[in-house]
């Protein structure tokens, strides 16, 4: 029955999502790309997969910000056609998706017009997923207070944002601060979003939410040892929509160095697998790279069910970590640098 | 809320309202006995109710088939945009939602099959005949209402299925087979009802002369 229901506005959505995703890289791909002499060899192995010829009328000296930047082309346009085609509620889904990459761009202008880079230059740099149409006026706030009222306040942003209005001047902490501030309020407002849709969207996207939500407040209990920002600050920038909420948030928010995170994990059997085995000694797989991995495999366990819309989501990400694993291949390629070329995540 | 809400609330209330209107002022005119159950079902026509389980079944059968075909026709034109290889396959999946709507077909037809014109006044008076015709129209009406029901949910059954089939196939060709069948399975289910059906107005007689 729900079956049906859902399948009326977003059946051809989901199997048009579903082809997209076939299209991902296999880890045959991956074993012919790591073999690769040249930029030139690369561009012709990926003109064997689901990317076809999205290089073919570039000059010839590639560089691998050429690459990436087509890539990320590539993706934005497959994402904003299904957004185009997209009705209530998924379009709101989708909308949620992209207001993540408004955060990530709103900080990038703030943090480039405070080194006083034009503004010109940023916004090529901007994610095309991310931009509005109020981006260019980002340059004249000189606080949160005016950040908010003369650009955001038209944007969805504004209401994740209230929460920051009471900083006081934009420097290099407080962006920061402001970065994670929105961030959390945007985990939480999406969380609740799909909670609210219920059923196998619920499920599905819960548990990749509330996964993004533990690891960005273990990466900000991590990252902030050795800095100014107290602990009380510090526990206020923890999304509580993860399954750390609310007894691992407040051991994390005592933590005073890795061993105690470490230690926090421990109680979650989950996050204690990825702590195990990381570290910074080579051969070993950083603490980063395992979030990753273990967030690919969420990801793909989207792909397990049918008639929801954790698969719009999870296919982004995915193509995301793609993304990063081809221009990582291509970094090693480009600087003939391969000791290290193995360390991309396979999705397959 | 949602318009849905509202219409359904709105529905709800006034059915409610009119019922409770009609039953207490028949009940507070000394009339009471008017509302009665027994009454409602000796005096309708089993025309009404024969025509009714004729409805219900071809009816429903449709939505189910017209539910299921859409769901897996929406998929398989989904997948079949990166994937056109699955288009003609898989319309093998249509083709069991269509067998769903031929199912309740064919009972509206063997139903139809037992009508019969009969005299009110010669009917009402004898006893033997106005039980065979009353319980003809009762018999048609079940019947029909269950062809229906499980036509109905089959055929959300099937396309539900063969959706993931659709999906399946464009991901990897080989697994088509294997959900074929239980697509298959899913599709026997609207058999049974079918087979009931028939098998329930197998004793069915109605008209003027029996014996």
């Amino acid at each position: 029955m729900k079956g049906c229901i859902f399948n009326i506005d977003n059946g051809y959505l989901e199997g048009l999502c579903r082809g997209f995703k076939c299209g991902i890289l296999k880890q045959a791909d991956y074993l012919n790309l790591v073999q690769c002499e040249s930029l030139e060899d690369l561009k012709l192995h990926l003109q064997g997969t689901d990317y076809g010829t999205f290089l073919a009328n570039e000059p010839s000296p590639l560089s691998v910000s050429t690459i990436d930047s087509k890539l990320r082309e590539k993706l934005v346009i497959e994402f904003q056609h299904m957004r185009n085609q997209a009705v209530e509620p998924l379009s709101t889904f989708m909308d949620f998706i992209t207001y993540s990459y408004m955060i990530d761009n709103i900080i990038l202008l703030i943090t480039g017009t405070l080194h006083q880079r034009p503004i010109g230059e940023l916004i090529p740099k901007c994610h095309p997923l991310g931009s509005f149409e109020q981006m260019e006026a980002i340059h004249v706030a000189a606080t949160p207070a005016e950040l908010y009222n003369a650009v955001l306040v038209d944007t969805p942003l504004a209401p994740f944002f209230v929460d920051c209005i009471s900083e006081q001047d934009l420097d290099e902490m407080n962006i920061e601060i402001i970065r994670n501030t929105l961030y959390k309020a945007y985990l939480e407002a999406f969380w609740s979003f799909c909670k609210e849709i219920g059923g196998t969207t619920a499920d599905c996207m819960c548990e990749i939410l509330a996964f993004e939500a533990d690891r960005r407040a273990i990466i900000i209990t991590i990252n902030s040892f050795g800095t100014e920002l107290s602990k009380d600050d510090r526990a206020k920038l923890y999304p509580r929509c993860g399954k750390l909420h609310p007894d691992g948030l407040a051991a994390l928010a005592r933590a005073e160095d890795y061993e105690q995170v470490k230690a926090v994990a421990e109680y979650y059997a989950e996050y204690s697998k990825l702590f195990e085995g990381a570290g910074n000694n080579p051969g070993d797989k950083t603490l980063e790279d395992k979030f990753f991995e273990h967030e690919v495999r969420l990801n793909l366990n989207a792909f397990m069910q049918q008639f929801h819309f954790g698969v719009f989501y999870a296919y982004l990400k995915l193509k995301e970590q793609e993304c990063r694993n081809i221009v990582w291949i291509a970094e090693c390629v480009a600087q003939k640098h391969r000791a290290k070329i193995d360390n991309y995540i396979p999705i397959f | 809320m949602t318009m849905k809400t509202v219409l359904g609330g709105t529905f709800l209330g006034l059915s409610t309202t009119t019922i409770l209107i009609l039953t207490l002022y028949h009940v507070f005119t000394g009339k009471g006995e008017r509302i009665s159950f027994g009454w409602f079902l000796e005096k309708t026509s089993p025309h009404l109710w024969a025509l009714l389980g004729i409805a219900l079944s071809v009816a429903l059968s449709v939505v189910g088939a017209a539910a299921g075909i859409h769901t897996t026709g929406v998929s398989i034109i989904g997948g079949g945009v990166k994937a056109p290889r699955i288009k003609t396959k898989n319309l093998i999946s249509v083709i069991f939602c269509e067998a769903v709507a031929i199912y309740g077909l064919i009972t509206a037809i063997v139903l139809s099959g037992y009508l019969e014109d009969f005299t009110w006044d010669l009917v009402t008076k004898n006893p033997f005949l106005h039980a065979k015709n009353w319980s003809a129209g009762y018999l048609m009406f079940g019947a029909g209402l269950a062809v229906g029901l499980v036509n109905l949910f089959c055929g959300m059954c099937v396309g539900i299925v063969g959706s993931g089939a659709a999906l399946a196939d464009a991901a990897n060709s080989a697994l088509f087979v294997k959900i074929l069948i239980v697509e298959i399975f899913g599709s026997a289910i609207g058999l049974f009802g079918l087979i009931v059906g028939i098998y329930i107005v197998s004793k069915v007689q109605m008209g003027d002369k029996l014996h």
